[in-house]
């Protein structure tokens, strides 16, 4: 299915929303910013005339119809303003990550053919500068702030000021010509590309049209009922999907206000001093407010400690009592009552959460016990599921119906398919991409003739909540040798959720059972042995401490206990585990930069331990290789402990192994 | 985009075309003018220890001037001197075409002199935001009776000043610290906000005493760039005290060697490396 929006309505592009709400909600905020210390704001007619006055002079300088403009920096009014002014001449804005360095840079702007950058500071002039032999496009540089540019050739260089002075004293002549130019756009016209980040391989620009972006806006903003009144902080990357979305789509189409923060440092006071109703953030950010929380909580005094206590206990009870479906009583709802005035009211101020209607997360599996605390103290946190080519939303978590488990139903207007045999999700939407840029090949490989596209994961429709559950990537999901599915990350994911697992490698693909190898979290065991007066000399010793195996055991039954409970993926109960008596290593190869397991250099490296795992003993010996910081080898050298492990009986209809 | 840009200096005959070229492509040339600052034949005593012999050198409006120096060649010494903490026995020193007298370091400081030091000198309990505010105390006019009541003309006096050092807060890129007392700030950090107090004050010449003293290599590029802005941005003239060389060389116009009291070299960066003088006090002389 895909989707047009109706020109007649006016409202079929950005520039033509931008003039409608310059209209219909002329002095309602648009945008804040947080400069000198004081919040300034502009209402839609302040920026309607700003955006004008900005492509006016672009069109003086002679940005064309086709051609592509960069903008480059961190979330600021004025960049967001930019795009519009882009489309209103008939270019396309292309964000950039800003944090790339000129290398990267380069390649991206060279790939869209970029002919114009608007970018923040200083900092984004010098890295464009020092490969512009490598851009051929290149015509016009405009900048934001002024500070450290006064001595810059200023042949292609123009302020932001400048260009809008210019632009203001243009009206007369190119007035009519932009007018001309934004009636005669149409939804179907390029809006935006963005260049997905590139994990594997080159980044490649996936281009997106106002139809795209502007029904999928609608259609999520309408599912979680947005509006004017609504407020949104602006501080993920704006190269970023999601926040073209958020800041950009949903804010024309509802008319809401985008809130910059004053710089990436102090996002934190800003997000408190806001108190945005719509909220995003990556699972990371949850986790960090909430560790902070906790440290605060320890340093308190002891009534503070027993109120937080008591309370967030209440608080998970009672989310507990509602997920089994059961009304809590009249005395524990005036617990709550008094709890919301004692404790998480004032939590939810310090966190600058007070005011939060819709709060979401994705992007990674988010722990049970994160996602309970926010929605315990009566956050309305929800799952999405999205990607750079639906122009986001594939699924999203209604407000009544939240499972931590689950990503939601699909966005009205998502068409969800999964694929028999892979398992892998597939989805067709209004939002569809148009193309990767000038990549045919790759727009092919991923979307077929009828608009069907492939997510690159697996996952299935879970039968309690009928919601769509994402399981893992679709190239890791294999079988077990009975034939029942084998998802290594979900299950891996639900014992790093434990503070004491740092790390697991879960194996299992084409075999009879699955195992486990893993890696404490030094922080937390050792904490814990200080505690217990565990005296240990490193993570060896701990490691193979008779107390610590305990522990992870009956960390690793419980996660056996709530996946037998699981319709799909009860095969994937852990039967022997042992823990690594080194930790794994990015030096080593064995983890990405970025902490993912390099499962088969895993499996390579310690077949030993694998072959012992399978062969039923119940040790083994090892001598692994370790690269210290500095570059030598040496070798840790050790007998390990294997453990068999509890299992529980399968939900699921797999046949029993033999 | 290479193409459209001419490569200014081999375009420019002479000057006057150069500065024309200079101007056609928006380029503000800095503007280093008329001595503000004349040191004549300065000799400090404490006791019977000369720190200061019979020192001169002068300071230009807009430049970056620096003083270094072995320990102990009175470098410090001569900052306070010029600073007016310390008054010399001997000499004199004339400042904006006027001889200074006998002046208090307050006095000083309103004429326009602001210093940071070199062991750090903040307020250590009070905020970011509340220690360069004290910067701007010799720029209040309202007596403390009315700044006690903070109404009418006190409080607006105050908003102005305010927005002031929320412009330095953003210069020095400190918003993240801005309500954070500084006695819990890292070292490098605290560095900043001592420049931010100095700048505060709006000094027509500003004295560093060691400003990358103790920072790693990263915060001594940040408060490199954040000295060279000052004095780009505000035209602000520099005087340095700095002992690390390299970062002298780098940003400096003209450099004064001091060594046991004595000036021995006086000039560019590169004039003063090819100092005889210079080299032997930096690094010996073999006796051979």
């Amino acid at each position: 299915m895909t989707g047009q929006l109706d020109p007649a309505a006016g409202r079929d592009t950005f520039p033509k929303l931008l003039l409608a709400n310059a209209r219909e909600r002329a002095d309602l905020p648009a945008g804040r910013e947080k400069e000198y210390g004081i919040w300034q704001s502009w209402t839609w007619r302040e920026v309607a005339e700003e955006t004008r006055a900005l492509a006016l002079g672009l069109a003086k300088l002679g940005l064309a119809a086709g051609e592509s403009m960069a903008i480059i920096g961190s979330n600021r009014p004025r960049l967001y303003w930019s795009m519009v002014a882009a489309q209103m001449n008939g270019a396309v804005p292309v964000p950039v990550y800003q944090d790339a360095v000129a290398e990267e840079m380069q390649f991206v702007l060279d790939n869209a053919g970029v002919s114009f950058a608007v970018v923040e500071d200083q900092e984004q002039v010098d890295k464009i500068l020092s490969v512009q032999e490598r851009l051929p496009n290149l015509r016009q540089v405009i900048y934001c702030d002024p500070r450290g540019l006064r001595n810059y050739d200023h042949a292609t260089m123009h302020s932001y000021h400048e260009v809008q002075r210019i632009g203001r004293e243009a009206e007369a002549e190119l007035g009519s010509a932009i007018d001309a130019k934004i009636a005669a756009a149409t939804g179907t016209d390029t809006c935006v590309m963005l260049y997905t980040s590139g994990t594997t391989g080159r980044p490649k620009g996936v281009v997106l049209s106002h139809d795209n972006i502007i029904l999928t806006s609608r259609a999520s903003a309408e599912f979680d009922h947005l509006t004017e009144k609504d407020s949104i902080l602006a501080y993920l990357p704006m190269a970023w999907v999601g926040d073209f979305i958020f800041s950009m789509g949903q804010a024309y189409v509802s008319g809401f206000c985008v809130c910059c923060p004053e710089s990436a440092d102090t996002m934190m006071a800003d997000l408190r001093e806001i108190g945005p109703t719509y909220f995003f953030a990556p699972p990371s950010i949850f986790e960090r407010l909430l560790t902070t929380v906790t440290i605060r909580m320890e340093d308190a005094s002891a009534t503070k400690r027993w109120l937080f206590r008591t309370f967030m206990d209440h608080a998970r009870a009672m989310s507990e009592q509602r997920k089994r479906g059961e009304t809590p009583g009249p005395g524990a709802q005036l617990k709550y009552a008094l709890g919301d005035l004692l404790v998480y009211g004032p939590l939810k101020n310090t966190l600058g959460m007070s005011r939060i209607r819709v709060g979401y997360t994705a992007g990674e599996a988010i722990g049970p016990d994160l996602f309970t605390f926010y929605r315990s103290i009566g956050i309305n946190l929800k799952q999405l599921f999205g990607q750079t080519e639906a122009s986001v939303f594939i699924t999203q978590q209604p407000d009544d119906d939240v499972d931590p488990d689950c990503v939601g139903v699909p966005t009205p207007g998502v068409e969800i398919r999964i694929d028999e045999e892979s398992g892998e999700v597939f989805y067709r939407s209004p939002g569809v991409f148009q193309e990767y840029f000038k990549n045919p090949q790759a727009t092919a490989e991923t979307k077929d003739a009828e608009g069907w596209v492939a997510t690159g994961d697996a996952g299935f429709i879970d039968e309690r909540s009928g919601q769509l559950r994402i399981l893992d990537r679709a190239n890791d999901v294999g079988h077990l040798a009975d034939g029942a599915l084998f998802a290594p990350k979900y299950v891996e994911n639900k014992l790093k959720f434990f503070p004491n697992i740092l790390e697991a490698v879960v194996f299992g693909d084409g075999r009879e059972s699955c195992m486990a190898f893993i890696n404490i979290d030094l922080n937390a065991v050792g904490n814990w042995a200080e505690r217990n007066n565990i005296a240990f000399g490193g993570y060896q010793e701990l490691a193979a401490h008779p107390r610590v195996y305990q522990m992870i055991q009956d960390n690793i039954e419980a996660t056996n206990a709530s996946l037998a409970d699981d319709p799909m993926l009860s095969g994937c109960q852990i039967t022997r585990f042992l823990v690594l008596n080194k930790e794994l290593d990015a030096d080593d190869g064995e983890l990405t930069r970025t902490r993912k397991v390099r499962r088969r250099i895993v499996g390579e490296k310690y077949a030993t331990l694998i072959d012992a795992l399978y062969g039923g003993q119940d040790s083994v010996y090892a001598e692994i290789e370790v690269t210290y910081e500095d570059g030598r080898k040496g070798k840790i050298a050790g007998t390990l402990e294997i453990r068999d492990l509890k299992t529980f009986p399968r939900r699921d209809h797999a046949p029993k192994a033999a | 985009m290479s193409t459209h840009s001419p490569h200014i200096a081999e375009v420019a005959e002479s000057d006057l075309e150069y500065a024309h070229e200079e101007v056609d492509h928006g380029i503000a040339p800095r503007h280093v003018g008329e001595v503000i600052m004349d040191i004549r034949n300065i000799t400090l005593r404490f006791g019977g220890v000369i720190a200061i012999r019979d020192v001169s050198f002068d300071i230009r409006e807009g430049e970056i001037r620096a003083i270094i120096g072995p320990n102990g060649a009175g470098k410090s010494s001569m900052l306070n001197v010029i600073n007016g903490f310390y008054h010399p026995q001997e000499g004199e020193i004339w400042f904006q075409g006027a001889k200074r007298g006998s002046l208090k370091p307050h006095q000083i400081a309103k004429q326009g002199i602001a210093r940071t030091f070199q062991n750090i000198a903040l307020f250590s309990g009070m905020s970011t935001l509340d220690n360069i505010m004290t910067g701007r105390l010799t720029r209040m006019n309202k007596n403390m009776l009315w700044q006690a009541l903070w109404s009418g003309p006190a409080e607006r006096e105050e908003i102005e000043h305010r927005e002031l050092v929320e412009k330095i807060i953003d210069f020095l890129e400190i918003q993240a610290i801005r309500k954070t007392p500084v006695g819990r700030l890292p070292y490098g950090l605290q560095k900043r906000v001592e420049l931010g107090r100095a700048l505060a004050a709006e000094p027509t010449l500003l004295l560093l005493d060691e400003p990358m003293a103790g920072m790693n290599v990263e915060e001594k590029q940040d408060m490199c760039r954040f000295i060279l802005d000052v004095n780009d941005e505000f035209g602000t003239t520099i005087a340095l005290i700095e002992h690390d060389m390299s970062v002298v060389m780098d940003i400096a116009d003209r450099v004064v060697v001091l060594d046991y009291g004595s000036k021995i070299g006086d000039g560019t960066p590169d004039e003063v490396r090819a100092n005889q003088a210079v080299i032997d006090a930096y690094l010996g002389v073999s006796h051979d």
